[in-house]
């Protein structure tokens, strides 16, 4: 092996890494906050909507938890555009990550949602609280307490698979690593360095997500 | 241009081999160092434990579409002769093997300590302990989550088209560039990933469902 390892070329363009890092990020926050408000609502409608309303979000879950990323990636920015729905290459990945995410975290939610106790929610009838008013106080916190392991490691799944939108031009983290190539050439050192910035960032991640554990869920469970 | 036809159907349901047997390579493989990564994390060797975990976190840390290019870019730098598809089976291997590790590490762990210890005072070598004794139990749990893992898999091969390997994602591209009906060309590469990986959902579905029957009773 005679190759000589050149990372001043990659390091000296941490403008444009920086930029990706942040969009990565921005993209996969964003993502998380919708799909989760997507999440919320379908296993809301799953749990106790009417039966047509529980099939198609029976079948919306299948779909996309069937088949690739990828796939559903082309799907938004090919075939909708080609029905007359344009949108930027980066709002067609926000929304395919939003409603891919919404899928999986449909099945954490509703777990959660099913994790409750008959009791505390009939409880909630008796003292005559609404519907809204139940699933807001007596289903929600309880539930996104037992479903926090399985959320958050879903939403770490989801940044990873974030990188995939860099091939419909979308600005983001793996984006910035095919523009560097072409300028400098160093393929494999740019892919080494951007691979460890995503390393980090799962870490980065995971610490946030157990510093919100902390401080928000961390009460002692009194069942 | 022309319109989407019969042969163009084809040609995805021939291209989908390709990902059925990228996808049983890549089990195969990730299989092979899931077991290993598996039985290195469950030692008592501190060095096996600390270089498996280090290999769990990197690679379920980082993007499998980055751990391609790596594989892609990386092996002609170390002078190695590469294609898309020894690429592609090769990331893919380390990337389940990762996942499969750390899903078997947890079967492993579920064994009670005391089928461990009676092991042991059996006087058992290392390798009979795991092969007759432990492992053939945490056998019985690990099967549902494999059958579901599998699913990840054959989606994950998805990611093969981008380094230019023909595959399912790849073929449909083609013909989409060919035809320009992605409507159709993309949902019904949607729908041979839908067959492929919906008996397979379901069929983890089910084993869970029988496991957790037996476990109650």
């Amino acid at each position: 092996m005679n190759y000589s390892f050149q990372f001043g070329p990659v390091f000296d363009a941490w403008p444009l890494l920086l930029h990706g890092t942040w969009m990565t990020i921005q993209l996969s926050a964003l993502a998380m906050l919708f799909g989760l408000m997507v999440a919320v609502v379908c296993a809301w409608g799953k749990t106790a909507g009417p039966a047509p309303l529980r099939w198609l979000i029976n079948a919306y879950i299948e779909i996309i938890r069937n088949t690739p990323f990828l796939v559903q990636l082309f799907f938004f920015f090919f075939a909708l555009p080609a029905i007359g729905v344009r949108w930027s290459p980066y709002t067609a990945a926000l929304i395919a990550m939003v409603f891919n995410l919404g899928a999986y975290a449909t099945e954490i939610v509703r777990a959660g949602i099913e994790s409750i106790p008959k009791g505390q929610i009939e409880a909630g009838m008796a003292l005559s609280l609404s519907r809204v008013e139940i699933f807001r106080y007596i289903i929600l916190k309880p539930a996104l307490k037992a479903i926090y392991p399985a959320l958050t490691s879903q939403f770490i799944l989801l940044m990873l698979a974030s990188s995939v939108v860099s091939v419909i031009s979308a600005d983001d983290l793996t984006s910035v690593a095919a523009n560097l190539q072409s300028e400098t050439f160093r393929s494999f050192e740019i892919y080494i360095v951007i691979t460890g910035i995503y390393l980090l960032l799962t870490l980065l991640f995971s610490y946030l997500f157990r510093l919100v554990f902390q401080w928000g869920l961390n009460y002692p469970d009194r069942r | 241009m022309r319109t989407f036809g019969y042969s163009d159907f084809w040609f995805l349901v021939e291209a989908a081999q390709w990902t059925v047997a990228l996808s049983l390579m890549a089990f195969i493989g990730g299989g092979i160092v899931g077991l290993i990564v598996a039985l290195s994390r469950t030692a008592e060797n501190a060095v096996a434990r600390t270089f498996s975990m280090w290999f769990i976190q990197v690679f379920r840390g980082t993007p499998l579409l980055l751990q391609l290019f790596l594989v892609f870019f990386g092996a002609p730098v170390l002078g190695l002769d590469i294609n898309p598809w020894l690429a592609a089976a090769v990331a893919l291997t380390l990337n389940s093997g990762a996942f499969l590790g750390e899903i078997w590490r947890g079967c492993i762990e579920a064994i009670p300590r005391g089928q461990w210890e009676a092991a042991e005072a059996l006087g058992l070598s290392y390798w009979n302990k795991m092969r007759d004794v432990v492992l053939p139990q945490a056998l019985k749990i690990a099967v549902p989550p494999t059958v579901g893992y599998l699913v990840q898999i054959v989606k994950g091969t998805s990611l093969a088209a981008i380094i230019g390997f023909t595959e399912l994602t790849r073929a449909g591209q083609i013909i989409n560039n060919a035809t320009f009906q992605p409507m159709v060309v993309f949902s019904i590469v949607a729908a041979i990933y839908f067959v492929l990986c919906w008996p397979l959902s379901l069929l983890a579905a089910y084993m869970e469902r029988r496991l957790a029957a037996t476990a109650s009773r």
